[in-house]
């Protein structure tokens, strides 16, 4: 496949992700702030996942909930609000529409021209959680039209990698915040506090069910750690992201990606042979600090490999 | 020179004879109308527009900053042509398509028709379409047009009339292939009703002429298509195709050359390249050898194309034989290289270089249409009887200060077709624009564009100034009534 052309896709995707992963941390962050409204911490957290504090607060001088829905869904102005995501995933996706199946092409341009709405109308808190929705709603589609009727070949495997190197990145940067988050707490015995914040970054992963179901026990962060880094079983983990990593690397056609696999297997081993105890000895904070580092050195090595060809 | 009878404003139209008497190819289709509830027409419009833009048919229109995409109109009231005018057409298109390509042959090599004096030479050889850089160079089976445009009226005496040809990157099958798709899916009675010709299989005559082509040393010849990019206007058109036939699209950055190869870039490294249907022009092919500053392009392709290593569709250098200044001799190539007569006609041209022609023209502009020789897309025209005394003047000192730039043909009466329009159905005017592929051999497929100018009275059926499009319907037999 043309370079150019894989990389379109791998950004198509990693867009699409992305926006979902912003649009679930909106959602958990305006429902926690609703519940404690005199701190802004829950406010900021979806800024210091996305990297963008320092530009937002530029802007605006205090995190509303308004300011901050607004920044992050409808803002044309921060490269990565939702509505920037949707535009460069169906940017990308118009470049590539000769790849990617009529149905997967319909699906993301029709997603744009309704975010132009959304745009148009404008946000509120009352109209937030509809819009959220409908946002994790169309990255389904996206997904499942993908899925559903896309050839398994090298398009295919571009745009599956682009949607998992984006939701590991994801998975280890709300971790390594609300981690950070917590350990600034007051550390006060039982903290209910504490309680909340796991609660809504399992939420915003959709584990919370998943951790009731398999640990059938009250929120601890190793537990929690576990879940969100080791667990095979949960999607949005990161050992699960590194293993579909893994398998669509292995797939993809030619001899260019040895530095690439030769990465992503170096960290799955270290994801697969891990316990959690082991990551609590080491720190949990410079555990996920290295993975994120990991998981952007992966990104540059895919990009060398196949993306900047010459 | 063939005489038109002079503009008489009772047009010709495609469905009426003489404003009230069905046409017998459109019988049965005008019987369905008859039935046709007004609000479900309206209804099924309505859809169609939501398709088109759910599937991202749009195209860029130059100089418009706000809608940089828009759809092209379609209209859901078909064009429908008998067997045997299509029988007429399809001939008079491989005729004059098959004088082309030997008039091009010819001009870069022996140059024949200027030794026989029906063409003077300075008319070739200064034309800003004609590339020296391709003087004696052999292209596989000889072919330089290998997708021609062939732009077709219809006047009020009934007769067909070729208004122009297009060899250098012609579009439109795109809308060709999907107006009949989104007709098929709107009224699937209609092609129960009907025995219509298809067009789906265009995508594969296309490939099949493009492999023909290839270097001869190459096996199993792997064919791209080159587009400028997607704020081209007709990216829509360079994905589709490059889509439809399972090959790669690529911009000038995918490609490169090296060992005197042209190679792409892909995923599992170099990957050599035989035949390149680019939708680009000449000038910015190379920028070793044409614009220096053209991003588009691929440096070097030039010197791999002139060693017969790549192919490139349509040939380096075809300009010089659809400039609407060669267009008048057209009728005369077919005589000189097939010893026939032209089956289309062309439409009666004067030439403002000729001091009598320029003479008339400049008498007679409220009547004519002039245009620039190199113009296209209906930019830069003067409608005679649509403009304005100003207008008139204005234009009359641009033809004065270049009069050889310009060329003037009468007004020609397109024919008309009914089209939905806000106040109901009403004639508007069309032209058709089928297209010839030539590799092995001459063909093309029953049908083609049928462009419609939506506003009442307009003659200029472009998309970039207003135009919509029809299906067009090709029928299998004549029906007889």
């Amino acid at each position: 496949m043309l370079s150019r052309m894989a990389g379109c896709l791998y950004w198509m995707a990693r867009n699409m992700e992305r926006a979902e992963n912003t649009a679930r941390l909106l959602d958990v962050s305006l429902q926690m702030s609703l519940l404690h409204a005199t701190s802004q911490d829950d406010l900021l957290v979806p800024l210091d996942v996305t990297g963008s504090t320092t530009d937002f607060l530029r802007h605006h001088h205090t995190p509303t909930p308004q300011a901050v829905l607004h920044y992050l869904a409808l803002d044309s102005e921060n490269p990565g609000s939702i509505y920037n995501c949707m535009r460069n995933a169906r940017e990308n996706a118009h470049v590539v529409r000769v790849k990617i199946t009529a149905e997967m092409w319909e699906q993301v341009n029709g997603t744009w021209l309704e975010m132009r709405e959304w745009q148009r109308r404008g946000l509120d808190t009352g109209s937030a959680s509809s819009f959220l929705e409908w946002v994790r709603e169309r990255s389904h589609l996206f997904r499942g039209a993908g899925y559903g009727t896309m050839l398994r070949n090298d398009t295919f495997h571009f745009s599956r990698l682009g949607t998992f190197i984006e939701r590991a990145d994801n998975t280890a940067r709300i971790l390594n915040v609300k981690t950070k988050q917590i350990s600034d707490n007051e550390p006060v015995a039982e903290n209910i506090l504490d309680y909340y914040q796991w609660a809504a970054l399992l939420r915003s992963v959709s584990g919370f069910e998943a951790y009731r179901d398999i640990y059938r026990d009250s929120i601890t962060p190793e537990q929690v750690a576990e879940l969100l880094i080791l667990r095979q079983d949960m999607p949005r983990s990161l050992r699960a992201c590194f293993g579909e990593i893994n398998k669509v690397l292995a797939r993809i056609e030619g001899q260019s990606g040895r530095a690439a696999r030769r990465l992503a297997s170096e960290i799955q081993a270290r994801l697969t042979y891990s316990s959690i105890e082991d990551i609590f000895a080491d720190g949990l904070q410079q555990t996920l600090d290295s993975l994120i580092d990991d998981i952007n050195r992966l990104g540059s090595t895919i990009h060398h490999s196949y993306l900047e060809t010459a | 020179m063939h005489q038109i009878t002079p503009l008489d404003h009772t047009h010709y139209d495609e469905m009426l004879a003489g404003g009230q008497n069905i046409r017998p190819s459109y019988q049965r289709f005008a019987s369905w109308l008859d039935q046709a509830l007004p609000a479900w027409l309206h209804h099924k419009q309505a859809e169609a527009d939501t398709l088109f833009r759910k599937i991202g048919i749009t195209f860029a229109v130059y100089g418009d900053e706000s809608g940089s995409e828009r759809l092209i109109p379609f209209d859901t009231i078909p064009r429908i042509i008998s067997a045997t005018e299509w029988k007429t057409l399809e001939a008079g298109c491989i005729q004059r398509v098959t004088a082309l390509n030997r008039f091009l042959h010819d001009i870069y090599h022996g140059q024949d028709i200027l030794k026989a004096g029906i063409i003077p030479p300075e008319q070739i050889l200064t034309n800003a379409g004609y590339q020296l850089a391709m003087q004696g160079i052999d292209l596989p089976r000889q072919v330089y047009a290998h997708i021609a445009g062939v732009d077709i009226i219809r006047h009020n005496d009934g007769g067909f009339y070729v208004l122009e040809d297009n060899l250098r990157t012609p579009s439109g099958v795109s809308y060709m292939l999907e107006n009949r798709k989104m007709m098929m899916r709107l009224f699937p009675e209609l092609f129960a009703s009907h025995d219509i010709t298809p067009v789906e299989h265009y995508p594969d005559l296309l490939l099949d002429t493009l492999r023909s082509v290839a270097p001869a040393e190459v096996d199993k010849p792997t064919v791209v298509v080159l587009t400028p990019g997607q704020y081209n206007s007709a990216y829509f058109e360079h994905a589709f195709l490059a889509s439809q036939m399972g090959v790669e699209l690529v911009e000038g950055q995918d490609l490169f050359v090296k060992n005197g190869h042209v190679y792409m870039r892909t995923t599992a490294g170099p990957q050599r390249v035989d035949v390149i249907y680019r939708r680009i022009d000449d000038a910015f092919l190379d920028p070793l050898a044409f614009h220096a500053g053209s991003m588009l392009g691929v440096p070097g392709l030039m010197s791999v194309y002139r060693e017969g290593r790549v192919t490139v569709c349509n040939a380096v250098g075809t300009g010089v034989a659809d400039d609407k200044s060669i267009y008048p001799y057209v009728p005369d190539m077919i005589r000189f290289y097939l010893g026939e007569e032209p089956i289309l006609h062309n439409v009666p041209t004067w030439q403002l270089r000729k001091p009598e022609d320029l003479a008339y023209v400049l008498d007679h502009l409220p009547e004519l249409v002039v245009k620039e020789v190199h113009g296209a897309g209906g930019y830069g025209m003067l409608v005679g009887p649509a403009a304005s005394q100003t207008e008139i003047e204005a234009y009359r000192l641009r033809i004065l200060a270049d009069p050889a730039n310009f060329i003037a043909q009468p007004t020609l009466s397109l024919s008309t077709c009914p089209t939905f329009v806000d106040a109901g159905i009403a004639p508007r005017h069309i032209d058709l624009r089928p297209f010839v592929l030539s590799g092995k051999k001459v063909q093309l497929v029953a049908g083609g564009l049928t462009r419609v100018a939506l506003r009442e009275g307009s003659l200029v059926v472009n998309s970039s100034q207003g135009g919509g499009t029809k299906d067009t319907w090709i029928l299998k037999e004549d029906i007889t009534c």
